[in-house]
Formats: structure tokens, sequence, C-alpha cells
């Protein structure tokens, strides 16, 4: 077992830092009380190699490991966790998805450029009625021959306006349930696609969040991923990945939040001394680390696993479910650390709460992971 | 045109710096290694000289003196885009003994152009580019904060106290540099950090010399004293505190 970073791993962890730490805090206050979309650092971040660092090299991706996914999911979630998501959706959900299930065309038409982060995508399973409860698709591709006709609505879509290519789950035979399941590419441009008002969202506000609406949208038979009816398994090897990265998200959070409590921690004075020195203080922060550190640890055997090609799905579910939980609370002591002062913007602290929360509840939420955790621990 | 930038490798600027026991080294544990600022500079300005169409650059090397575990700050600066690196397998002990060992690479290897960082943020000696530039007897221009390169013309400039400065040199010349001459200093990409394996890091034994200057001992300086804050409008109370307490007037 070895629990060094390699130099390139730590190169990429710093590098993440460094672009965080120098253009992201800069306009991130501003991004996120105007819900403004981060178009010029997803650019940035495309042209430094984040958007597809983990797509093999022969499709002009970074041939990163996952530990370096991780890594660099952490640092930029620890100033902004909006431009983040972002990263995580087009590398764990679009361009994992396509390069693991798609053809070799397919992955010439759209991992590619995805890859490239030229364009960014997105992915479509939630709806009205199907959230935690995915099979319920309600989304109808029907089989018309040459082609699918699609038609229903898509919920909470990250980068719902932004993405050029959307990777779309639809029912096709209802009578075989969640068997019945198609992946679709469908590009964003195709007749028929409308999109819902931008939502106006508690934290990530910097991320864009839409509904969608497909009506009568014609998508060519060999833009489906994978067999008839593997569309739900599909998604779900996808979400294993997904939910790795926002774990880290979470860790990213949970680890900004208490970096900034620990250095006001050091500096504001109370009863005559820094409030560091207050044992209820004291106490507080080493509870934080230690529960990031085993959120850290989380993560990366997740990904460990993952990189050795070995299951990992409970492992990046008790990553998930651990490091959000531990975000909520993390951010949460941080505002109180901070007293009056973490309540406003200007701190950063009490944004980084806000953005807590939603990791408790997208790509499967804390009592999702628990379950797909406890279904594991009674299969054994 | 081949560039080389020297290239030291400095605590991280926000370290608190501590000593050993007996205050005669650095405490180095814990201690985050980076290349020195005013360096990463000199470098950021040849890769962006270099960028231009035009430019003749053929060929952007580093130089550093130091041991083998400085070689992850000297792979950075491959994965931002210099060609080449050379790391003179010894722990210097003045700006002399560093500035000989680059002069023989400097001698064998005929560069065009040498910049460095016009100081560095570990012992501030100001002092490697003007000795190297002497014992190569080239020219040397100080504290630059403009540098363009046409063939083998180097327009420079220099902020002084009460004017600029433009110099025309001709190649070959030391340059040591000043703030504001390139941009922020680049962060590697991914592509950058990959490759950065593949370029050659060649590790040179150091040649004899002796330093001119030991370390005996290192204090910390004294803490600060509490700032007093008076009432812009009680000039004599000022006054009286500088008489007074301070014992300057």
């Amino acid at each position: 077992m070895d629990f060094q970073l390699s130099e390139e791993q730590k190169m990429i962890q710093q590098a993440a830092r460094d672009y965080a730490n120098r253009e992201l805090i800069q306009d991130v206050l501003e991004r996120d009380a105007n819900s403004i979309y981060p178009a010029k650092h997803v650019k940035a971040l495309a042209d430094l190699g984040f958007m597809g660092m983990m797509v093999n090299p022969k499709y002009d991706g970074g041939g990163m490991d996952t530990i370096s996914y991780v890594l660099a999911m952490e640092e930029l979630s620890k100033v902004d966790a909006s431009v983040a998501v972002i990263v995580s959706v087009n590398n764990s959900l679009v361009c994992y998805g396509l390069e693991e299930f798609g053809t070799e065309d397919q992955k010439e038409k759209y991992l590619r450029p995805l890859a490239r982060g030229e364009i960014i995508g997105a992915f479509l399973l939630s709806e009205p009625e199907a959230g935690s409860d995915a099979t319920s698709q309600h989304t109808l591709a029907e089989d018309l021959g040459d082609y699918y006709l699609l038609n229903g609505t898509k919920n909470w879509i990250t980068n719902g306006n932004s993405a050029s290519v959307y990777i779309v789950m639809a029912q096709t035979h209802p009578e075989l349930k969640h068997k019945g399941i198609n992946s679709l590419i469908v590009d964003r441009n195709s007749p028929g696609i409308t999109l819902g008002p931008h939502e106006d969202k508690m934290g990530m506000r910097s991320s864009d969040t839409h509904s969608v609406m497909f009506t009568d949208v014609k998508v060519p038979k060999e833009n489906r991923l994978g067999p008839d009816g593997f569309g739900f398994k599909m998604a779900m090897k996808t979400l294993e990945g997904g939910r790795l990265g926002i774990a880290a998200q979470a860790l990213g959070i949970a680890s900004g939040a208490y970096e900034r409590a620990l250095k006001y921690s050091k500096e504001r004075k109370a009863f005559g001394t820094e409030i560091f020195n207050h044992q209820s203080v004291a106490f507080k922060l080493a509870e934080m680390y230690t529960r990031i550190e085993t959120g850290r640890l989380l993560c990366f055997h997740a990904a460990w696993l993952k990189d050795k090609g070995l299951p990992y799905g409970t492992a990046s579910a008790m990553a998930k479910y651990h490091c959000a939980e531990t975000a909520m609370w993390v951010t949460t002591e941080a505002v109180q650390i901070h007293g009056g002062y973490g309540y406003v913007r200007e701190y950063h602290v009490e944004r980084l709460m806000r953005e807590a929360k939603l990791t408790q509840i997208y790509e499967g939420t804390s009592e999702i992971q628990k379950l797909i955790i406890s279904r594991d621990i009674f299969s054994k | 045109m081949k560039i080389l930038v020297c290239i030291s490798v400095v605590p991280d600027t926000t370290t608190h710096i501590r000593f050993t026991d007996k205050m005669d080294a650095l405490d180095t544990s814990g201690i985050q290694w980076i290349i020195n600022p005013w360096d990463e500079l000199a470098l950021t300005r040849a890769l962006e000289i270099r960028e231009q169409p035009g430019s003749g650059v053929t060929q952007i090397s580093v130089i550093h003196v130091g041991m083998k575990d400085t070689e992850p700050v000297i792979q950075k600066t491959l994965a931002v885009g210099a060609d080449s690196a050379c790391r003179i397998n010894h722990a210097p002990a003045d700006s002399l003994e560093t500035a000989s060992q680059i002069a023989e690479i400097v001698r064998k290897e005929l560069f065009d152009l040498v910049m460095t960082g016009h100081d560095s943020a570990d012992y501030n000696g100001s002092a490697v580019g003007e000795m190297l530039a002497e014992l190569l007897g080239w020219a040397s221009f100080s504290s630059i904060s403009s540098l363009s390169v046409a063939g083998s013309v180097i327009t420079l400039e220099r902020e002084g106290d009460i004017r600029s400065e433009t110099i025309i040199a001709k190649a070959p010349c030391v340059v040591t540099i000043q703030k504001g001459i390139a941009k922020d200093p680049r962060i590697p990409s991914l592509r950058g950090i990959m490759t950065a394996r593949s370029k050659p890091l060649t590790v040179v034994e150091p040649v004899k010399c002796v330093p001119l200057t030991r370390f005996l001992r290192f204090e910390n300086p004294a803490p600060r004293s509490q700032c007093r804050m008076v009432d812009a409008s009680n000039v004599e109370e000022l006054v009286n505190l500088l008489r007074n307490e301070a014992n300057v007037l």
C-alpha cells in the first residue's frame, strides 16, 4: 500500500489549485450572486486539459488516472464548486459514458471534441417524477426504424443550456421496465428541443441548470449507446464514476471551508487570545480535519479501485455519502466559527455551505448511497 | 537564439520560516519548494518571446544547481514549456558557487541569452546574474522590466527612480529580471505535465569551486511591536510619543 502521490499527481493537484486561487477566486462571488455561467473558466480549464482529463489520449483526452481527477476536483471545489460540477459532468458522466460504451464512430464524432473541451456535454436522467427512482422514466424514445422519436421532459440538467451534446435516458420498451430504457446521444440543436428557465438555485449558482423538453425530436439509430435496452445499466455504471466526482467535489467544499475556518481562528481574537486557543473551537477544527481526511481516503480508495479495474460502486457510494455529509457539517461549523462574518458573502463560507447542501442531493441522494451500501452489505 | 533560464528552488513564499535547534541552518521539514518567483517570470517571458512570430528562439533550457530532491520543481519548468533542463548535482553554499557552476555549462553550450531573476526569495543575494556575466566576460543588465528579441538584437527596459532606460543589447549577454516583465506565471497544462517526463533533464557533476561565504548563525527578527493609532488631528500626542516613547526625535 502506498499513500504517496506521484510527482505528476502532485503537479496536477497544484495546477488545479493555482487556477482556483489565481482565477476562480476573482469573480466567484459575483458569479454566485448573479448566477453567471463561467464561460471563460470553462474555456481556460479546457485549454489546460481538465475537461476530458481521464479520456485516452488517442481520443484527445489527458489520459490521467482517477486519483488525479479526484485531486483536481477537490482543488477546484475548494474555491468554486459550480465550476467543478461542470468539469465533473463532462468528465464523469459524458466523456466516460461515450468512451466506455460508444462505438468508434460515436467516439470520433462526439468524444474527441468533448475531451478537448471544445464543446461540453450534459447527462439527462432525472425527470419530474423520476429522481431517486430512476427506473420510472417517462421520456419516450419510440423506435421508428431508422430513428427514435423522443418525447418527454428532463429535470435539473447541469450544463442544460451550455452543452452541445446530451446523453439522454429514455424508455423504448415500457413493458420491459428499466430493461427497456435506452441511452441516446442527442445533438443540442436538434429541432424539437426547448429549455425551461434557468433554475434559481440555493447554491452552485453559476452552473446552468435547466429543464429540457423534447417534442418529436428525431434521434438517428446510430446515436444509441450500447445494445437495445442497455440504457439503464449504462446510466448506473456511469453514475458510479459520477458519484466519485461529486464525492471529491464535496471533499473540496469541506476542505475549502475548513481551511478558511482554520485561518480565521488564528487571526480572530476573543477573550484576549486567538480563538484557536479556545478548546471549543480547537476541537471543532480537529473533528473537521479528521472527517475530511477520512473522506479523502475513501475517495482515493474508490479511485484506486476504478483505476485497477476492480468493482468500485460501493466504494464510490461510501465516498459520496461520507463526503457529502462531511461537507454539510463542516461548512455549517465553519460559518459558526466565523460568527457573524460567516453569515456574509465576503467570507465565502456561507456560499460553501449552500453548495454543500446539493452534494447530499444530486447524483444520488445520501439516502440512495446508503441503499447501495446496505444492499452490498446484505448480499455478502 | 538559444535562451538559458537560471532557476533557484526556494521555499513557498507563504512558508513560516524556522531554523534548526542550533540555529545554523534552515529547518526544511514541511516546506513546500517552488521555483523562485523572479526566475519563474524570466521563464515565462522567454516562453512568451518564443511564441511571437519570427522570434528566432530555437531553444529554451533551464539550469539549476541543487540536489536530486529539487527535480520535481525542475519538472514544472519542463511542464510549462522549457525544452530541456540541466541540474548540476551540488548544494551551493553561496552565489559565487552557483554562478561558477552555471558558467561552466554556458561556456560549453553556447547560449545567446541567459536570464535570471534579479533576486531569489530565499537568501535575497541578488548576485548570481552579475557574477555569471563577470565569469563569462559577457555584458550584464540588471533589474530589467521589459525584454524583446529581434534576431540577435535584444531590447531591454529598466525602471529607474526618476526615469526609465531603454537599452539595445547584443547577444550574448546576461539579463536579470524584475517584476512586470511578463504576465502571470503559467499554469502547466495536463498535456505539458505528461510530456515533461519525456523531455531531457541532464544531471551534471559539479566543477571544483571554493565558496567565499559561510553561514555562522541565523537569528529570528525581533517580534513586531504593537501598532499605536493616533488620531489624525492630535499632532501633539504624536510628537510626544515619537519624542518620549520611540526616542526618534
